[in-house]
């Protein structure tokens, strides 16, 4: 084998089994930095040796044996030198059960206790997300800096603040216990999410979407949903693709932003759609429903419609009411409000819309203004539209979205 | 490992939870071999806090800190990690009323 192939080779096992060799290694050594470390040092070994000796029958496990083996082999060495120093014994190097990472199933485990210890609650919410993206996904800190508009060194920071918990404070590396699932799951689906709405409608800046971190979140909401299909993994992975799959239909080549009504359909993703469709389903039929999947069915209904006037609202303001008990939110308010005005007509959709502006909560909350405007707008009160769609202006960041608003605002 | 679990709790509800339900509460972790010691404290008006500075010492009343909250007393545990350690620190009563904080122990380096 040449050594061009060799390198392609190994590129190729690092894309596709990186992060399932560190999550192993990180099980078997106990420590990020080391089995992070570790495995670097094998990947380097690989291409040493693979060109001289072939490739291993299973390159997974010869890179996570040789990084077990380098790593002990440092922490003796180091050991050694430290003693030195202090006249201490040699360390004691974790012991394991030589099989245990061969398996499917276990190295399944490792990567969902990578998953869970990443976004574990003891973490700060922005750590979770930088931890996540790096460990399970593997970008580089680089990369995530850039896609949160966050100075490197500050998510390099956090990233070592983390890790330095997960050691002192001993968060376990393990799945949750199934009492605790619940819980722990749901603060994993918040960090996919959050990643997912980072990238469909970035909080600032000029570009409104960055695909990316969509995708990214998708691939993570897949692989949750194959090593654990609970109903709402799959509920938010159906929410995300029928999300995803109107990307190209909601914004101009300009990066306007075009409402839902006034999308192409044509345009829509339809492999997505489908895929969505079927996931939704799988949730609903476990009648173990949650929000997640309680969203998913909402963009279910509007990917079902062939035109914006074939919407079935009254399913949507009932999806609305379930999701609203579970979750009395003012923005799940504002958005049954705005089906309701579909389905009932303007007026009636305002006075819910007054209500809830009334309530004080979402009083800095552009799409409440926004909302305000449009009923406005529709029951010919022009002077109440404007006022409005200044003040969703006023406290609009994003350029795409000013421009939507200024649009609007020329139209009246 | 030990973990320290802080109790705090806003002046007005440090009496709201009954001792006895304290006690228990320390008690039932007596019994399953977690806990090392406890014990509830006075109010903060009866705290000094003591620094040296520059090799003087100085005693201020009370804490230096104006919170809310005030520390109303602490248990030290003995947790195999975290998840057990937040687990018994959810089950301390005054969880229900203020917080719990948890602070893994450090081992001298001397």
């Amino acid at each position: 084998m040449s050594a061009i192939d060799v390198n392609e080779a190994v590129n190729a096992v690092y894309l596709s089994d990186s992060r399932r060799v560190l999550a192993t290694l990180i099980r078997l050594l106990g420590d990020f930095d080391v089995a992070e470390e570790a495995m670097h040092d094998a990947f380097r070994a690989a291409l040493e040796q693979w060109p001289r000796e072939g490739l291993p029958v299973n390159p997974r496990a010869w890179l996570v044996s040789t990084a077990r083996f380098k790593a002990i082999d440092g922490l003796r060495r180091r050991s050694r030198f430290d003693s030195l120093d202090n006249g201490e014994g040699p360390i004691d190097v974790p012991v394991v059960d030589e099989q245990a990472w061969a398996d499917e199933e276990s190295v399944a485990d490792d990567q969902l206790r990578l998953i869970f210890t990443c976004c574990h609650p003891a973490l700060a919410s922005d750590a979770q997300i930088a931890l996540t993206l790096r460990e399970v996904c593997g970008l580089k800190t680089e990369e995530i800096a850039r896609a949160f508009l966050t100075p490197a060194p500050t998510l390099a920071q956090r990233i070592v603040r983390a890790k330095g918990k997960i050691r002192t404070a001993r968060i376990p590396y393990r799945v949750p216990a199934q009492s605790e699932l619940p819980e722990r799951l749901d603060a994993v689906l918040r960090v996919i999410y959050l990643v997912f709405n980072e990238g469909y409608a970035a909080s600032s800046g000029t570009s409104l979407t960055r695909h990316d971190l969509s995708g990214e979140a998708i691939r993570l909401g897949r692989l949750l949903v194959n090593l654990l299909p609970e109903p709402e993994a799959i509920g938010l992975l159906a929410l995300m693709l029928l999300q995803e799959s109107r990307r190209t239909a909601r914004t101009t080549a300009s990066g306007d932003v075009i409402l839902l009504e006034d999308q192409d359909r044509s345009l829509w993703d339809r492999a997505m759609i489908e895929e969505g469709l079927r996931l939704v389903g799988q949730s609903l039929a476990s009648r173990r429903v949650g929000a997640y999947t309680v969203q998913a069915a909402i963009a279910a209904v509007h990917a079902e419609a062939p035109t914006a006037a074939a919407t079935d609202w009254s399913e949507i303001v009932g999806l609305y009411d379930v999701l609203y008990a579970a979750e009395p939110s003012p923005v799940i308010a504002l958005n049954r409000a705005v089906a309701v005005a579909m389905r009932d007509g303007p007026a009636a959709g305002l006075a819910l819309v007054d209500e809830i502006l009334n309530g004080g909560e979402l009083a800095e909350y552009r799409p409440a203004h926004a909302a305000r405007a449009e009923l406005c707008r529709r029951l010919g009160r022009t002077n109440e539209a404007r006022a409005s769609y200044q003040r969703a202006l006023a406290l609009t960041t994003l350029e795409p979205e000013r421009r939507f608003f200024e649009r609007r605002l020329g139209a009246l | 490992m030990k973990y320290l679990c802080l109790v705090y709790l806003e002046e007005g509800k440090l009496r709201v939870i009954a001792d006895s339900e304290c006690a228990a509460s320390g008690q039932r972790l007596r019994d399953n071999g977690m806990l090392v010691a406890a014990e509830a404290l006075q109010p903060i008006d009866t705290a000094t806090t003591v620094r040296v500075r520059n090799g003087k010492v100085s005693v201020t009343d009370g804490p230096f800190a104006e919170t809310k909250e005030q520390l109303a007393g602490f248990y030290l545990i003995e947790a195999r990690d975290l998840d057990e350690a937040i687990q018994a620190a959810s089950k301390i009563p005054p969880a229900r009323e203020g917080s719990v904080e948890v602070r893994p122990v450090r081992t001298l380096d001397a």
